[in-house]
């Protein structure tokens, strides 16, 4: 079957079956890397990308079911060369070791901060508990977050 | 930060040496950029998938594949029958269906006799796609007889258990090491048994003893194992983009098991998701892309799914240990006694140095100062997938952490002491270091004391016990645990050191380009450590030159030196300490061309950080920039010296270095529902220098995130049949944000006396130090109930359990 799926404002058309999962339309036919897959279950939430604005786990939805929609992914989240705050807070805080996760902890993170632009740690705490991070022990990934909220609009580059 | 005289900063507000700074890595990945293995994609590239057996230990009667060959899209299916046909001119054996593993055994690249464990191996298909792939696995029809499974690792040797190694002739479950021992010991048996034999017969002394398991549990980084290869026929080259924390390791197996010319392989490990040492072997998956490229003539990429990375790769622990300890009455440790018996799996995978078949399990005489120690440990096979040491495990040294820091608790209780006054009575003093242990092991350096101190005044630990008896007072249950570990990392010294006969001692090659710019190529790979950042802040604070202008190139075998890799905690230790001697060498080539631009003799000169200058005249000198250019000008050197500033290093360790830590826990338990909740977390570290902080505690981060996974809920336990109960992550649970705490973090910083820049390695501390807290914790809040011990995982129907007086068996499935 034929989808258009509009990945980072571009259209996307491709000739897909229709058993293809969004995570590997996004990853093959839109040829964007950065949305990972690590589990067969829909626990680990590195596949997290936005899906008409909201979080979802593209690897539990198949690449049928958005055709005609808009997807946004962490390729997305730069804009005109400067970093979104929420990728600034995780290279100042070390929100990241491997970066597996993280482009999926961004995507959950920056959903949170346009929903609740200065949540407590409890609430991102809660957001961000159906992802799963090896590495960080998740505490610097909350103050990554954090960093984002205190720093709505930063254009300082560093990286 | 501490104790680090002043930093200058670069031009970019880096230090120029130790200190925090951002990662360079990130700038790629905070944009998903990272090129992971599955992000490799070459020209006319082919998919594949493993078909694995069902059951846990079968006969293999027949295996139909010709309903899945005829499938569209399906290039070649590959069962162990083929392999077994194909030719190998190795030294390991004649066919290419077995392959050796890192400790001298052997493992079964497909099965071809029987299936040993459930998720092995059975055949493979290489497809257009990976779903085709998928779809044909379905379509291959196996007929298997079954055979009784041992799954039980205590009834392994049993007269009559089922035969696993048939395959070698053996007529037990036993497993035999290199040298032909069945069961390796360590420290002194007579006088440790007639140390504890003596405290039994004293009124004045107390023997505690106690079974303690560390179960099974998986390392199961973020990204799932795979490899992408591809054999150039013309060429004969082969490069396989794989996940290894060890590329030049693998290149060389690869040699090995293909018989390949080891000039013509390149192994190229890109961005890692994460390893924990579950990236150390070879797999069979691996191989069989290398089969797959051979047969197919196209490039092969193989990418596994989680579930078979939770049944197949490498697992860790597995270790059932019963501990003796024998005390005074007033708390000074006499003795310590501990026999294990070790489930290895169905093939003898663990990946450790060849002499230590237990890995550096014998370090378990801990922190403390007593003479009499001693362990026995029996190796089984027994059908479960093979492995052993992984999981940030530091070679085994998180089980030996935590059966002494578990034990040094059940004496407490016995001897109704505070947990934190028994440690401190019998800490080792500074004066004692280097401290030869009881089992061999040379302790560098330490302030053992000084830790525990800032530990308990961070955790506030009188207060907390105050709060405790009150809570008590009131029927709620709360409690606190106390950790305190010492590792041996940095394997290792070459003299008795090897993995596959290979030494561990590290290549390392620094090249600085005219205009003072450098490269520095390492034989570790980052699976998240940060080394490019790391490694230049290391020649940064030797040659002060900006940490920016050094480049880290690392994981591709044709670009960098040898070296045995990342894990057990040893970049820094030996890696790091390369990079540093790699960098003094061009300090010193650097003095002899300064030498020569400003005519004097090199012994003139004296250093400040990125510049020599002539002794008592600060203004005639020149900087790292300007040698280098010198260095490849007309400029004449003396007789015998190389222009140029490049050079190289191999770095051979003279001891392990010892980091070590306290850790304090403190948990809340719902004792009608069992439910544990993990309120705080406190960790002081001692790594010896700091090199980046920040990096540091991340790494600190990680790793009691994973203690506090192992003791409350991670766990590949199975049933009778022989099936895997944590293949997935419905089961097989990790910790999420919600369950770990907000980490807090102390530091002392005493250096390791023969490390060059005194580091000593943090990336397992934690993992290795923190999951004694977490139980040593919950068994606190459970003691009024009498509960003494129980095994992780500390889930709620366990920890219920045990205040019913009823702690369960966790590996094996209640029938
Ligand atoms: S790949 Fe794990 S949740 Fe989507
Ligand atoms: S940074 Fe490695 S999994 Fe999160």
């Amino acid at each position: 079957m034929e989808v258009t799926i509009t990945v980072n404002g571009t259209p996307v058309t491709s000739e897909i079956e229709p058993r293809k999962l969004l995570v590997h339309f996004v990853r093959e036919d839109a040829g964007l890397r950065g949305t990972h897959w690590g589990c067969d279950t829909s626990n680990c939430g590195t596949c997290v990308l936005w899906v008409d604005g909201s979080p979802v786990k593209s690897c539990t939805m198949l690449a049928a079911q958005a055709d005609g929609h808009e997807v946004t992914t962490v390729e997305g989240l730069e804009q005109g060369g400067v970093l979104d705050p929420i990728q600034q807070g995780f290279i100042e805080c070390h929100g990241l070791q491997c970066g597996f996760c993280t482009p999926g902890m961004m995507m959950t993170g920056r959903w949170l901060l346009d929903n609740n632009p200065n949540p407590s740690e409890a609430e991102i705490r809660d957001c961000i508990s159906g992802q799963i991070c090896r590495c960080t022990g998740y505490k610097n990934i909350v103050a990554s977050i954090q960093w984002a909220a205190e720093h709505p609009a930063t254009s300082e580059v560093t990286a | 930060m501490t104790a680090v005289e002043e930093v200058p900063l670069s031009a970019a507000g880096n230090p120029i040496g130790f200190g925090s700074m951002r990662r360079v890595e990130d700038a790629r990945f905070v944009r998903g950029q990272g090129n992971y293995v599955d992000d490799v994609n070459l020209p006319g590239m082919l998919h594949s998938a493993i078909l694995r057996s069902p059951h846990a230990h079968a006969r293999i009667v027949s295996i139909d594949a010709a309903a899945a060959e005829a499938l569209p899209g399906v290039v070649a299916v590959i069962t162990g029958k083929i392999l077994e046909g194909i030719p190998r001119p190795s030294l390991l054996g004649d066919n290419f269906a077995w392959m050796p593993t890192l400790s001298y055994d052997t493992q079964a690249v497909l099965a071809t006799d029987k299936v040993r464990f459930q998720g092995q191996e059975v055949a493979y298909v290489i497809a257009e796609s990976r779903y085709i792939a998928k779809d044909a696995l379905e379509l291959i029809d196996v007929e298997y007889e079954i055979l009784e499974p041992v799954m039980d690792a205590k009834r392994a040797l049993d007269a009559g258990a089922p035969i696993i190694r048939d395959d070698k002739g053996q007529t037990d479950n036993s497993i035999t090491d290199v040298h032909g021992n069945k069961t390796w010991e360590s420290g002194n048996a007579e006088s440790t048994a007639a140390a504890i034999a003596a405290a039994k017969a004293d009124p004045n002394c107390v023997v505690v003893t106690q079974e303690i398991m560390y179960p099974r549990v998986h390392p199961a980084p973020m990204e799932t194992c795979g490899s992408v290869s591809y054999l150039d026929k013309v060429t004969g080259q082969l490069t396989m983009y794989t996940t290894t924390q060890a590329p030049h390791a693998h290149r060389t197996v690869y040699a090995m098991v293909a018989g390949l010319p080891e000039q013509k392989i390149r192994i190229i490990s890109p961005d890692i998701g994460g390893g924990f040492g579950n990236k150390v072997p070879v797999y069979p998956g691996y191989v069989l892309s290398v089969i797959g490229t051979i047969v197919t003539g196209k490039p092969v990429k193989w990418i596994e799914d989680r579930g078979e990375n939770l049944v197949s790769t490498g697992f860790a622990r597995d270790y059932h240990m019963t501990a003796s300890i024998a005390a005074t009455k007033e708390g000074k440790i006499l003795a310590v006694d501990v026999d294990v018996l070790a489930d290895h799996g169905a093939f003898n995978g663990v990946a450790q140095p060849t002499n230590y078949p237990a890995g550096f399990f014998n370090i378990f005489s801990g922190s403390y100062d007593y003479a009499d120690a001693h362990c026995k440990v029996t190796p089984v096979y027994t059908n479960k997938a093979p492995g052993g040491v992984a999981y940030a495990c530091s070679f085994r040294i998180t089980e030996a952490a935590y059966v002494i820091e578990r034990v040094v608790d059940c004496l407490a209780q016995e001897l109704q002491m505070d947990p934190a006054e028994l440690r401190l009575k019998n800490l080792l003093r500074p004066e004692q270091f280097p401290y030869l242990s009881p089992t061999g092991w040379e302790y560098d350096s330490g302030e053992y004391e000084k830790t525990m101190r800032v530990a308990m005044e961070m955790a506030g630990y009188d207060e907390l016990r105050r709060e405790q008896a009150e809570k008590r007072a009131k029927g709620e249950y709360m409690g606190i645990g106390i950790s305190f570990f010492t590792e041996g990392v940095g394997a290792g010294p070459r003299r008795d050191m090897d993995i596959l006969g290979l030494g561990m001692a590290d290549g390392i090659e620094l090249r600085v380009h005219p205009t003072g710019k450098a490269q520095l190529r390492l034989s570790v790979q980052s699976q998240g450590q940060g080394h490019e950042t790391t490694f230049a802040q290391i020649v940064a604070h030797e040659l002060g030159i900006p940490p920016e202008d050094i480049e880290v190139l690392h994981g591709d075998t044709d670009n960098t030196p040898f070296g045995l890799g990342t894990y057990g905690s040893r970049s820094t230790p030996v890696s790091g300490a390369a990079a540093s001697v790699v960098a003094r060498k061009v300090r010193d080539r650097a003095r002899i061309v300064a030498a020569a631009a400003l005519e004097c003799a090199p012994d003139d000169l004296d250093w400040e950080l990125g510049r020599w200058y002539v002794k008592g005249d600060r203004e005639r000198g020149k900087t790292i920039a300007e040698i280098a250019l010198l260095s490849h000008s007309s400029l004449e050197l003396p007789e015998g010296v190389e222009g140029h500033l490049d050079a190289t290093a191999v770095y051979n360790p003279p001891s392990l270095t010892y980091p070590y830590g306290c850790y304090i826990c403190v948990v809340d338990v719902d004792p009608g529902t069992g439910q544990v909740k993990v309120r705080r977390f406190i960790a002081v570290d001692d790594c010896g220098t700091r090199i980046n902080p920040m990096i540091v505690e991340g790494q600190v981060h990680g790793g009691l995130a994973d203690g506090v996974g192992m003791a409350l809920m991670e766990l590949i336990a199975f049933d009778s049949d022989g099936n895997n109960l944590g293949g997935s992550f419905m089961d097989y649970l990790l910790p999420t944000a919600v369950e770990c705490p907000d980490w807090e973090l102390g530091e002392t910083v005493t250096p390791s006396p023969h490390h060059p820049i005194g580091a000593k390695g943090v990336g397992e501390s934690a993992t290795v130090g923190s999951p004694a807290a977490v139980v040593n914790a919950v068994i606190d809040a459970l003691s009024p109930f009498g509960v003494r011990h129980a095994d992780m995982p500390l889930t709620p129907a366990n920890v219920w359990r045990a205040i019913q007086g009823n702690a369960m068996r966790v590996d094996m499935a209640i029938e």
